[in-house]
């Protein structure tokens, strides 16, 4: 005789088929009303930006209001320079953090090194700013862009050392062992064969961390300082684009609230091309 | 250059002995332990182990599962180095020098004596030619002509040559698993090790592409010297010439494979050849 649960088409079958179909329905609403928040933001950034979005934004420094406003050249330099120098800093350090704890599990640092990072993970970003304020600022006597970019590195650090640990750890073991039986020493077979192999999630690693330093404006007050002027010089007072955004924000006058709204859709494109643009030399250096 | 010659050298000896039948060239030993254990933890994994492997002959390491062949074997290029746990006493013995001694890089170890593993693994994101030559590149050799020469002859030596000629440039993933295996006897071969260790490299193969890499290693022979981990006892039958038993991680016997199958000295190996266990 078989046995009951045998029986193909069964009353059940029509219950597991609505079921299924419940259960669906369900995750597609979730997925819904997790996503309408994020468009609600994105489309009220993208509207409200375009509107004070024109060519003397990108080109012009900070003037005031009764002398047309001016753009945000300045803010777009300042972010860009700082957070590249950031990502310059706290990628290599994240890079070599994440090597250490997926590559040497029993290295004797490691669990000082996963403490260090899941504190910073913890740390407010404006408790960043006020280390290295208390480290860098005060001891050299002035606000810099160096000290902002040290700060925004501090946030990307535990991002890209999770990130990088976390898809190392993905890499087959056995890519290693074929490496070190070659008579390859262990460093080259990190850096050439199980990196190589983890690149893409290494860089969405790099990226996170990217995207998360360019949207704080809270470490950059006791760091960078903010400044009207366009410079290049990071050993200067520097304005990033968070930062304009916050202080624009609070200011009464309607065109400053404008160009808050069109400083953040330039910040919101230039993650998303920084983003891109690394996917897109990605593909083309591994292929 | 040296390399080379030594190659040479090695093409010029004499053909070797179907499976195991007594040759009349003397047989010198490449390899050889004395008294090699290896401990996880407080566990024998192997004990004390002693063992010629010698020059230009496949010796095979046969027994159950469990019984410490393959963990013999990675003893022979110091790949339990990397595992935190385990402990290797004991000496093996390459041309006659201790790779246990202090002072002695694994690394230079690993160089001369290569590895097969039981899974094909090709390096990922690399084509066939990048796997081939990955060894000689990561080790500073540059010059194109040079690793040309070198991606032809390991391919060919392991037999892969004809399928992959025209698709150099493809992943190496992209090969069957037969062809991934080769092309890892080839990477492994492209260094020019002096040993090439096997650790039941057709257990994951279609019988196919097992007879392609069995017939290669009877080739193989007259450039390296090889020890194969199989627990398939017709394998070590049919392309061994000297014969390992293992059990419960111990070395039970060793001899030509011929007298080892047809009149093992010990009645545990008989027990085992015989299909009475394992």
């Amino acid at each position: 005789m078989r046995p009951k649960s045998y029986t193909p088409a069964g009353g059940n079958l029509r219950r597991r088929q609505l079921w299924n179909r419940v259960m669906l329905g369900l995750l597609i609403l979730g997925s819904l009303v997790v996503l309408a928040p994020l468009v609600l933001v994105l489309g009220a950034v993208f509207v409200k930006g375009m509107a004070a979005i024109n060519l003397a934004f990108f080109l012009e420094p900070f003037r005031p209001v009764d002398e047309g406003g001016g753009g945000m050249a300045h803010a777009i330099v300042g972010t860009l320079l700082m957070n590249l120098l950031a990502l310059l800093i706290g990628g290599v350090l994240g890079l070599a953090g994440g090597i250490l704890l997926s590559e040497y599990p029993d290295h004797p640092i490691n669990p000082t090194l996963r403490v260090i990072s899941d504190l910073l993970n913890g740390l407010p970003a404006l408790l960043k700013g006020l280390v290295v304020y208390a480290v860098v600022v005060i001891p050299t006597g002035q606000f810099s862009g160096y000290a902002g970019a040290l700060a925004l590195a501090l946030i990307m650090v535990p991002i890209v050392l999770r990130a990088t640990e976390g898809v190392l750890k993905l890499v087959p073991w056995s890519v290693r062992e074929a490496g070190l039986a070659l008579g390859l020493p262990r460093w080259r077979v990190i850096l050439s064969l199980v990196l190589p192999a983890a690149t893409s999630g290494v860089v969405t690693g790099l990226m996170l961390g990217f995207a998360r330093a360019a949207g704080e404006a809270a470490p950059l007050y006791f760091t960078a300082g903010g400044s009207q002027l366009l410079t290049l010089n990071l050993g200067q007072q520097v304005e990033s684009l968070a930062l304009s955004i916050y202080k624009y924000a609070n200011e009464p006058s309607p065109l400053r609230q404008e160009q808050a709204w069109a400083a953040s859709l330039v910040l919101t494109l230039l993650v998303l091309a920084a983003s891109l643009l690394a996917r897109w030399a990605t593909r083309r250096w591994t292929s | 250059m040296d390399e080379l010659k030594l190659d040479e050298q090695k093409t010029v000896s004499a053909p070797a002995p179907q499976n195991g039948t007594p040759d009349s060239s003397p047989l010198k030993p490449r390899m050889e332990t004395r008294g090699l254990s290896v401990y996880y933890g407080k566990k024998v994994g192997v004990g004390n182990v002693s063992l010629p492997i010698y020059a230009n002959k496949v010796t095979a390491l046969i027994g159950p599962s469990g019984c410490g062949k393959t963990t013999f074997l990675r003893a022979l290029n110091r790949m339990h180095d990397l595992t935190p746990i385990a402990r290797v006493e004991g000496e093996a013995l390459l041309d006659g020098q201790n790779i246990y001694a202090p002072g002695v890089d694994p690394v230079e170890v690993r160089r001369k004596i290569g590895m097969v593993f039981q899974k094909p693994n090709p390096f990922p994101t690399l084509t066939i030619y990048d796997n081939v030559v990955a060894g000689l590149r990561l080790l500073g050799v540059r010059r194109k002509d040079v690793l040309d020469e070198a991606v032809e002859r390991s391919l060919s030596q392991a037999a892969l040559w004809d399928e992959v000629k025209d698709r150099l440039r493809s992943p190496g993933m992209s090969l069957s698993g037969g062809q991934q295996q080769r092309l890892c006897i080839a990477r492994a071969l492209a260094v020019q090790p002096e040993v090439l260790l096997m650790d039941e490299p057709t257990s994951a193969l279609d019988p196919i592409s097992t007879q392609a890499i069995e017939d290669l290693m009877s080739d193989l022979k007259n450039h390296v010297t090889i020890a194969i981990v199989t627990h398939n006892m017709q394998q070590a039958a049919r392309v061994s010439d000297f014969t390992a038993y293992f059990l419960l991680g111990e070395l039970i016997e060793f001899g030509p494979t011929n007298q080892l199958f047809t009149n093992p000295s010990d009645p545990r190996t008989e027990a085992y050849i015989t299909g009475r266990f394992g």
